[in-house]
């Protein structure tokens, strides 16, 4: 017990003293999860709301992948981006192993699942009648799209936690095409990894910490902001 | 890089040979081009869980302008990055494997950096009764009499090649419900050691560092056959796209006096001893006899010595 307590005495001393290195690997962490987020939501929302409102041949087949896709195990997704990525690869011209953007690509990979899942879910969800009153008023298909995504904002929200929750939370994708890299590639989780293998096993739980803390923190505010409207 | 898009239309083929083309292009003359840009730097976890890295990368970059990728990985996980030309150097320790891909042309100026020792430990109780047997065979031939627990990295990494080329030595083929394999890095292996009260083969860096968060102890060590060398060894610039410029230059690096002295230097202080005992320009052979004499220990080194260059 001693051990978990001196864990939570070093996350707060590392917070309290404002630890250079820990605030830079906790931003960065945020910066990479959060543009693959909103990647995976441009992607993923529209193709979401397409597979809700449209049947065509094979539907049936893309939304099992997507389904898959759910679960898919994220080391996977991380060596097939390593595969393409390393100079060896097919895109090892580009020079993006080992760098931020291989780990957005990973995590967004990752994440875009989730969230066309997750989207379709809770389009689907929508009373057709609705849809049809909305058409009938003569609304052109941007506006429809508008309107259907305040209707499904509670799903669309969900969507959003779920893919920042899988992106951020992903430790072998980010350690297998970021590298761990000081400075440019470290992000929450692969620090952590790294920090239990040195044996330093307080400042892992710190940084554990830290990361279930941002968690919660960014979750409260979408929360909030899901409820709220809710209420209105 | 605005290769990208265009480029992949003419396929693999056309992409390396212009890469190819272009890298000669760059690195045509020695010395000639700029030192800068990415170097990948491929090495073991037992090297980086020491944090020796951490203090050597900066220096570099700052005295080179460089950009150090620092990869840890297994050594043979580097080996392997190196053969596919997705690596520009390697920091590693496994003698007889770098051998081989010097001789495929695969690696180039394989150097010696420095060296320490494995060493054996386990837990305190020592249920194989083999404490201070200073022969590492005779301990791992009692282990696997007694079928005490032992615990094997089995990840292809340096140290898990030593301790397979030690079990070889002996003339036993561990396997059986007392030999586990982690597969995991050396810290991790260590502490799982740890739990399960399983004997295991490990460098004395990781050791040293762990040691205050582990209740095993050494067992076996001394025996020259435990000598653990770390070589620097740069990738074959004909793989394409390889740095082989800053290569080069993070290679005569390490070599250095003044580097050589910061790797003897490093945490000496806090364990009394060098975790990396620096040992540019030397050979493993001289160093093996010496150790052995020191030791007292007139049977020289087999699975060590091997002929350098």
């Amino acid at each position: 017990m001693d051990f978990i307590w001196d864990g939570i005495k070093e996350a707060a001393r590392l917070w309290a003293r404002g630890d250079a290195e820990i605030i830079e690997i906790t931003l960065r962490t945020i910066a990479i999860s959060a543009v693959a987020t909103a990647l995976a939501l441009g992607i993923g929302v529209p193709a979401g709301a397409f597979l809700a409102m449209r049947h065509f041949r094979g539907r049936r087949l893309v939304v099992a992948a997507v389904n898959t896709g759910m679960g898919m195990p994220p080391v996977v997704v991380g060596l097939l981006v390593a595969l393409v990525l390393w100079r060896s690869g097919p895109l090892g011209a580009l020079d993006l192993i080992y760098t931020p953007t291989a780990i957005v690509a990973a995590q967004f990979l990752i994440a875009v699942p989730l969230v066309v899942g997750f989207s379709m879910a809770s389009i689907q969800a929508i009373d057709p009648r609705l849809l049809d009153q909305i058409r009938s008023l003569g609304a052109n298909r941007i506006q429809l799209l508008w309107l259907v995504a305040r209707e499904a904002r509670l799903g669309l929200l969900a969507a959003l936690m779920a893919g920042f929750g899988a992106a951020i939370s992903e430790v072998g994708a980010a350690m297998m095409v970021g590298g761990n890299i000081a400075g440019e590639t470290r992000v929450l989780t692969t620090a952590t990894v790294l920090e239990t293998s040195r044996g330093n096993f307080e400042v892992a739980l710190a940084l554990g910490i830290m990361l279930l803390v941002m968690a919660y923190v960014v979750n409260l505010v979408f929360t909030g902001v899901q409820q709220q409207r809710r209420a209105v | 890089m605005r290769l990208g898009a265009r480029t992949r239309r003419f396929g693999m083929g056309a992409l390396v040979a212009t890469l190819v083309v272009l890298a000669a292009a760059a690195c045509g003359g020695d010395d000639e081009g700029e030192l800068g840009g990415n170097l990948i730097l491929a090495t073991t976890t037992s090297v980086n869980d020491s944090g020796l890295l951490e203090d050597l990368v900066p220096l570099f970059e700052d005295e080179t302008g460089v950009n150090v990728q620092l990869i840890a990985i297994g050594t043979g996980a580097a080996l392997r990055m190196a053969e596919e030309g997705n690596a520009d150097v390697l920091l590693v320790h496994a003698p007889d494997a770098e051998r081989a891909l010097v001789e495929a042309g695969d690696l180039q100026d394989r150097r010696l950096v420095a060296y320490n020792d494995f060493l054996l430990v386990g837990p305190a109780d020592d249920p194989a009764g083999v404490a201070g047997e200073r022969d590492v065979e005779t301990a791992l031939t009692a282990i696997a009499a007694a079928e005490s627990r032992f615990l094997s990295r089995g990840d292809d990494s340096g140290t898990h090649k030593k301790e397979l080329a030690l079990w070889a030595a002996a003339g036993i083929e561990p396997g059986g419900g007392w030999y586990l394999e982690s597969g995991q890095g050396m810290g991790a292996s260590l502490t799982v050691a740890d739990q399960r009260e399983a004997y295991i083969l490990t460098d004395r860096g990781a050791f040293l560092a762990l040691r205050g968060t582990l209740e095993l102890v050494a067992i076996s060590e001394g025996d020259p056959a435990l000598l653990n060398f770390y070589s620097v060894a740069l990738v074959n610039p004909a793989k394409g796209r390889i740095n082989a410029h800053a290569a080069a230059a993070w290679a005569v690096f390490l070599l250095r006096a003044d580097v050589q002295n910061a790797i003897g230097a490093f945490r000496r202080e806090e364990f009394g001893r060098s975790l990396f005992i620096p040992a540019a320009g030397q050979s493993e052979d001289a160093i093996a006899t010496v150790i052995a004499a020191e030791a007292g220990n007139s049977a020289t080194s087999d699975s060590t010595a091997n002929d350098e260059e």
